[in-house]
């Protein structure tokens, strides 16, 4: 890390490659929610300006494309910084984390929160690497702690898995109560 | 005195106790861990706390809170790496002592300093409390709507180099908070005609999804890192005696911490710059300065832990949180119908009282904790980065799915999960948008009301405070234009630093 000299320099961000690719998806996405906002709020008659429905996400919007604007004219004009593409492989690739959360997700009401989450830390694991039995065997032990101190202890609000409604039914209550 | 005792009797519960030792000695673990923040914690660690009585759940993110600068010394010392983001400047001259082999010595310097920060934070919340009783109810609507309007345009101004990004997140953030059915003409906005944008966007799962499933995506995506470090020997408290000798150094940098964290949008940098820049002015080796001098190391972890408690005061007393975790906090504060502000302090001075003493306790608690298991502490930051992406997911999910049970909220925490770390990767700040979504919705509701009681625009500032924080809106904005013109003519060349990369952890 470099020497920061004055409070002015401290404070600065400096632009990453990719910026461009970002300022101009925000700048569009800014442009699309202001074009909506005759269709998205209301104009109601006999009400004051600060009260209208339309207030303030019309304020929002309106800064928002401004300054989406301006930041898209600075990077425009800021000298460019190599990499841009390989920035956005990196955001493309960790699409394949999001997919993998939204499994977990979806499993949890089916295979139960304790079996969800050590299938998913399991084999999160070892597709990351960590394949020795070790590895394994901790990731095991921290999905089944995570559970343990949510759901047994902290009492999270996490329903039963729909696999549950076949165990014996004094296993299934204690399932469904504590993992 | 007798407000103290009830406060006091609060606190006197074994889950209060329980609470209090779970969260400083998880914060300071949890800062430790190069990778993740309180940030992180705290969003992961909200929902769970929402069944907590107030006391209890305030109590844990207090301890994460307060304790986690402690932690995030520890790897800033010994790898160069700051465990949290406000440790940065402490790798200054904390590594180069490490690189002399006084590693031992750094570390105790920044436990101690930190300690006088934390401490001597409280002592003046403590004794500045009978004067915001006085003064926060003088604060009406346009006061309120104009100190949450002062606190936005200081957290884009602080973004220098990145001032349009800023803007731009924190009306995106304002935005947010307008989705859905509002609450005084029952009209739906922008829900695009889907039931799930009904409700709005909830606060807590945007704050999951920018701070922690963003961090899981980050050092998912990532190489592999996992850190050795060495392990230090000897005994810690030698600190506390050198600290001493330093007094004047800890005194001015903890009240900087405080000044700055008081006022919505500043913090640590700001106090922690100062501060260094102080010590390095008087001291009588500045030449030491970012080559291992014990008076820089003090400078900058007494400011940066003086500032969580003075950061409580906007939030306490006219509920407007100053950054992104008091943001969090008043999420808490409201679930359980608390309602920070002039109010507070009138009505419930015992649970303000409580709090405050919870956090001398966390401060206590937290240096014997690290006087005693640093060399384990240690361990801890050795954890592989990638192994600790997928704790965090496990975690965000415990974090979004026990709100209401639905994996609509979970796909929005990804969404904003994937947005952050965009951001992250260039250098964007996260914490605006969360501003704005709180900040937009204290903004909208009370420019609302007080508009409805003033005939002219010029009566919105005819009361002192509103006259005062008008004036001084202006002059902020005044003083930021004269900066850029300076700035500007001088036209100097800076190098590019990585500080903020690790602001958002």
């Amino acid at each position: 890390m470099s020497r920061v000299a004055t409070l002015q320099q401290l404070f600065k961000r400096y632009k990453r490659p990719a910026d461009l690719v970002f300022a101009v998806i925000f700048l569009l996405l800014s442009l699309a929610l202001l074009s909506q906002i005759g269709e998205q709020t209301v104009w109601k008659s006999r009400t004051q300006l600060f009260s209208q429905p339309a207030f303030w996400p019309g304020v929002s919007l309106i800064a928002m494309t401004v300054f989406a604007f301006l930041h898209w004219v600075s990077s425009v004009l800021s000298p460019k910084i190599n990499g841009r593409w390989e920035e956005v492989g990196f955001w493309l690739r960790s699409i394949e984390f999001v997919i993998w959360f939204m499994v977990y997700v979806a499993l949890v009401p089916v295979l139960g929160y304790l079996p969800s989450s050590i299938i998913f830390a399991t084999t999160l694991a070892y597709r990351m690497g960590y394949r020795g039995t070790r590895s394994i065997f901790l990731a095991i032990v921290t999905a089944f702690f995570i559970v343990l101190i949510f759901k047994s202890f902290l009492q999270v609000r996490v329903p039963g898995g729909m696999i549950y409604e076949i165990l014996p039914s004094q296993l299934r209550s204690f399932m469904l109560t504590y993992f | 005195m007798d407000i103290l005792f009830a406060g006091i009797l609060l606190l006197a519960r074994w889950d209060v106790l329980a609470a209090l030792l779970i969260g400083s000695i998880g914060g300071v673990i949890i800062g430790a861990i190069p990778g993740v923040g309180a940030a992180v914690a705290i969003a992961i660690l909200l929902p769970a706390t929402f069944s907590l009585d107030p006391i209890v759940g305030l109590t844990v993110l207090l301890g994460i809170y307060g304790s986690s600068m402690y932690g995030g010394a520890i790897p800033a010392i010994l790898i160069n790496t700051p465990g949290t983001a406000v440790n940065a400047l402490t790798t200054y001259d904390g590594y180069p002592m490490t690189q002399k082999r006084q590693a031992h010595r750094a570390v105790s310097l920044a436990y101690s300093a930190s300690f006088f920060g934390g401490v001597f934070g409280i002592i003046s919340l403590i004794l500045l409390s009978p004067l915001l009783a006085l003064v926060a109810p003088h604060f009406g609507s346009r006061e309120i709507f104009l100190a949450a309007l002062m606190g936005i345009i200081l957290v884009v101004l602080a973004h220098r180099g990145q001032i349009f990004a800023a803007g731009m997140l924190a009306s995106f953030g304002i935005f947010l908070n307008t989705i859905g059915l509002e609450s005084i003409k029952y009209t739906k906005r922008f829900t695009f005609d889907m039931s799930w944008l009904s409700s709005g966007i909830n606060l807590i799962v945007v704050v999951l999804g920018l701070f922690a499933i963003s961090q899981a995506l980050l050092l998912l995506t990532n190489k592999e890192d996992a850190p050795k470090i060495e392990s230090i020997k000897g005994n810690l408290f030698s600190g506390l005696k050198e600290l001493f000798q330093h007094k004047r150094v800890a005194s001015i940098a903890s009240t900087f911490g405080v000044l700055m964290g008081m006022i919505p949008g500043v913090g640590e940098f700001t106090a922690q710059f100062l501060s260094y820049t102080y010590a390095q002015k008087t001291s009588k080796k500045p030449e030491l300065f970012g080559k291992g001098s014990p008076e820089g190391l003090i400078s900058a972890e007494a400011a940066n832990n003086a500032v969580p408690a003075a950061a409580m005061i906007p939030l306490l007393a006219l509920g407007i949180p100053g950054e992104a975790l008091t943001a969090m906090m008043l999420s808490v504060f409201y679930i359980h119908n608390v309602i920070p502000g002039p109010q507070l302090f009138q009505n419930q001075l015992d649970f303000v009282y409580a709090l405050y003493i919870a956090m001398l306790l966390l401060n206590v608690i937290v240096l014997i904790f690290l006087l005693s298991s640093t060399k384990i502490l240690i361990k801890v930051i050795e954890i592989p980065t990638r192994f600790l992406g997928i704790i965090i997911l496990l975690l965000s999910f415990v974090g979004v799915y026990s709100l209401n049970n639905s994996i609509t909220d979970c796909a929005i925490a990804t969404f904003f999960g994937f947005f952050g770390m965009i951001l992250k990767r260039l250098n964007l700040p996260v914490v605006p948008i969360i501003l704005g979504m709180v900040l937009g919705n204290i903004m909208e509701n009370k420019l609302r009301s007080a508009m409805a009681k003033v005939k002219s625009p010029l009566d919105f500032i005819d009361r002192p405070i509103a006259a005062i924080l008008f004036t001084l809106i202006i002059v902020i904005l005044i003083l930021h234009i004269r900066t850029i013109i300076i700035e500007h003519r001088k036209r100097k060349p800076d190098p590019d630093h990585d500080l903020h990369d690790t602001q958002t952890r």
